[in-house]
């Protein structure tokens, strides 16, 4: 280890992972734009943003796939630029695809990247066991992971990451392309291995899945860093829970407005040229027959009253005054983004 | 048990150690040995996949049956059809099993394992060694199924035992280096489909105008001189001596060379896209 990075690693020995003003482009695309985080020993940072934001070039840099054009990166104190080999010792990286050999079994699989890890191979196999055992795959352990349905793939997926015991683990969007229930699952096992003090590093998409995992989130678009805090300040400044009342004359929306003031917990939003007005509240539960018998009173007529929940277009509304979906850099967009909860419909 | 062991203490997978590990070797001497722990990934494979194997010894067998029979009346060529083809068909037949490097390297690109192998504290030159290496196994049982097919129309070594095994090595070592082409072209299009094509498709020209099939003093004038100085004639030009017992001159020393510079060049440039491949 060089002396500067020893010097560094000891000024900051709190943080496992540190990203410092990180540039790199693609051609015309600016990947990273100045990125700059911390990943704190023992907790777990959601890195949140839509399609082309900067989140998967962030975790390639940290993992040795991509070099920056400039900016540091280390792992444990180790500069990644300079000792790639020795910073990856100390990392686990589960990618957007699980990285899985169908042709092998599952535990042929962990064995494999253990001895890839260096580590004797009865180590590997037995710990390859364990994490067997605690992913629930036992059973398909002799399996051919050809079989292996997609929750099982993820679930090997980061099994694997884990083999060498990590200082580190990376997942990059570990739930995109799961069904609901793989994607609980999931969320189980990262939540979990969050308790035991495991130090993650956790790309999404979802602001729900940076809520629920996460003890930090940054927010990148762009390949800047708009926002960082944790998800309870950040749902805070998006407003949470909202109604939202659309009507046909653009004439009522002060009245809508007026009407409806002293529900919200928040700035009332008027917009969709003056058609659409949201009101942030704390709770949803029973705001929506509220705000229709408010409007009822006052005479407005209006077209739709629904109760929602805040997701990632709120948070870039909030922060950048556009959505998360016209973004822009949406050319790789091949997940489209998170399937909204059905509104609650109660009048029309 | 010391609270430093990263090792040691109750074996929960969970219980990750925060504290730096220093146990986990790597440097340049792990090249060996993590080759051929990639050589056993894709080995491990090979029993398990028969169909793959199965398909690769059709078309062969296929183009024994097909030149021994359709054109052996009809094409003029300095010694017997038989014994003049086959070493050209084991020769093609060879060589276009090295594209199978580029359709497995864009398998694992595509699928996200280079990434993987990438972001692991291995050799890293050992990931294509090692593909490269068992892609030689498998290349090898599909050659031994063609030559019993081939001893079954006729087919004889006339000469020693030992320049038969020097054609065969020769075929293969020239096969290996084209493996490193293909392992470039599965990286630089990153899908198996398009390796698939990409791959294959310029073997056809590279085998057919060549001395492998028929004599280039029948071929149209212009392609003459292309099939002379291609260096696949002068593999098959080689390896036809040495099966049939004739003294191959300088072809094998020229075909030697032509693998070794490709091997040289080609495993550079293919190590280098490797360091900089992700998945799309």
């Amino acid at each position: 280890m060089s002396t500067s990075a020893q010097g560094l690693a000891s000024r900051v020995s709190g943080a496992a992972v540190i990203a410092d003003d990180l540039y790199k482009s693609f051609g015309e695309t600016k990947a990273l734009a100045g990125v700059s985080f911390e990943v704190q020993r023992g907790t777990v940072l959601g890195l949140l943003g839509p399609n082309g934001a900067g989140k998967t070039t962030a975790v390639r840099v940290l993992t040795t796939l991509v070099r920056p054009e400039s900016g540091r990166a280390f792992i444990d104190g180790i500069d990644v630029l300079a000792e790639p080999t020795k910073a990856k010792a100390r990392i686990g990286l589960t990618g957007q695809y699980a990285a899985v050999d169908e042709r092998l079994t599952g535990l042929e699989n962990l064995e494999h990247v253990g001895r890839l890890y260096h580590l004797p191979i009865s180590t590997a196999k037995e710990r390859g066991r364990e994490l067997l055992e605690r992913f629930d795959l036992v059973d398909a352990s002799d399996r051919v992971v050809k079989g292996y349905s997609g929750g099982m793939r993820r679930r090997l997926d980061i099994a694997m990451s884990l083999i060498a015991k990590p200082s580190v683990l990376m997942l990059d969007e570990p739930t995109t392309g799961l069904d609901p229930r793989s994607r609980l699952a999931v969320w189980d096992l990262i939540e979990e291995l969050g308790r035991g003090g495991t130090t993650t590093l956790l790309t999404t998409q979802y602001l729900d899945e940076a809520d629920r995992l996460a003890d930090d989130v940054v927010v990148v678009d762009h390949g800047r860093v708009i926002a960082t805090g944790t998800p309870q300040v950040l749902k805070q400044q998006v407003g949470g829970d909202r109604i939202e009342i659309t009507f046909a004359d653009p004439c009522d929306a002060d009245r809508v407005v007026e009407a409806l003031r002293e529900q919200a917990c928040g700035e009332v939003l008027v917009l969709d040229e003056r058609r659409r007005v949201i009101v942030p509240v704390f709770e949803v539960q029973g705001m929506v027959p509220e705000a229709v018998r408010r409007l009822d009173r006052s005479e407005i007529p209006f077209n739709d009253v629904v109760a929602r929940e805040s997701t990632l277009d709120d948070v870039f509304f909030a922060l950048t005054g556009h959505g998360a979906s016209e973004n822009g850099a949406s050319a790789d967009a091949e997940s489209e983004s998170e399937p909204e909860p059905e509104p609650e419909k109660v009048a029309s | 048990m010391t609270t430093t062991d990263v090792h040691a203490g109750p074996r929960d997978p969970f219980e990750l150690t925060p504290a730096p590990q220093t146990d986990i070797a790597d440097g340049p001497q792990w090249i060996l040995k993590d080759s051929w722990t990639e050589a056993t990934r894709h080995l491990h494979a090979i029993p398990r996949n028969p169909e793959l194997l199965i398909f690769a010894t059709i078309q062969p067998i296929m183009f024994i049956v097909l030149f021994v029979y359709v054109f052996q009346g009809s094409v003029q060529t300095p010694i017997d059809y038989v014994q003049y083809v086959i070493p050209g068909i084991f020769a093609q037949t060879v060589l276009f099993n090295s594209a199978f490097t580029g359709v497995g390297v864009a398998d694992d690109l595509s699928k996200g394992i280079i990434d993987r192998l990438r972001s692991l504290p291995m050799h890293q030159g050992s990931v294509l060694i090692g593909r490269t290496l068992s892609d030689v196994v498998r290349n090898v049982l599909t050659f031994v199924v063609m030559l019993v097919v081939a001893f079954a129309v006729g087919f004889r070594f006339e000469g020693t035992l030992l320049a038969a095994l020097a054609a065969t090595g020769l075929m293969f070592i020239f096969s290996y280096a084209f493996s490193w082409i293909a392992a470039l072209i599965g990286l630089s299009v990153g899908s198996v489909e398009a390796a698939n094509s990409a791959g294959f498709i310029w073997m056809f020209p590279l085998t057919f105008v060549s001395s492998a099939f028929v004599d280039p003093a029948n071929m149209t004038g212009w392609l003459q001189p292309i099939a002379e100085h291609n260096p696949f004639s002068i593999l098959t030009d080689a390896c036809r001596a040495l099966y049939n017992g004739y003294d191959p001159g300088n072809d094998a020393w020229i075909a030697l060379a032509w693998a070794g510079g490709i091997t040289i060049v080609f495993a550079r440039l293919a190590t280098r896209k490797f360091a900089r491949s992700t998945s799309a």
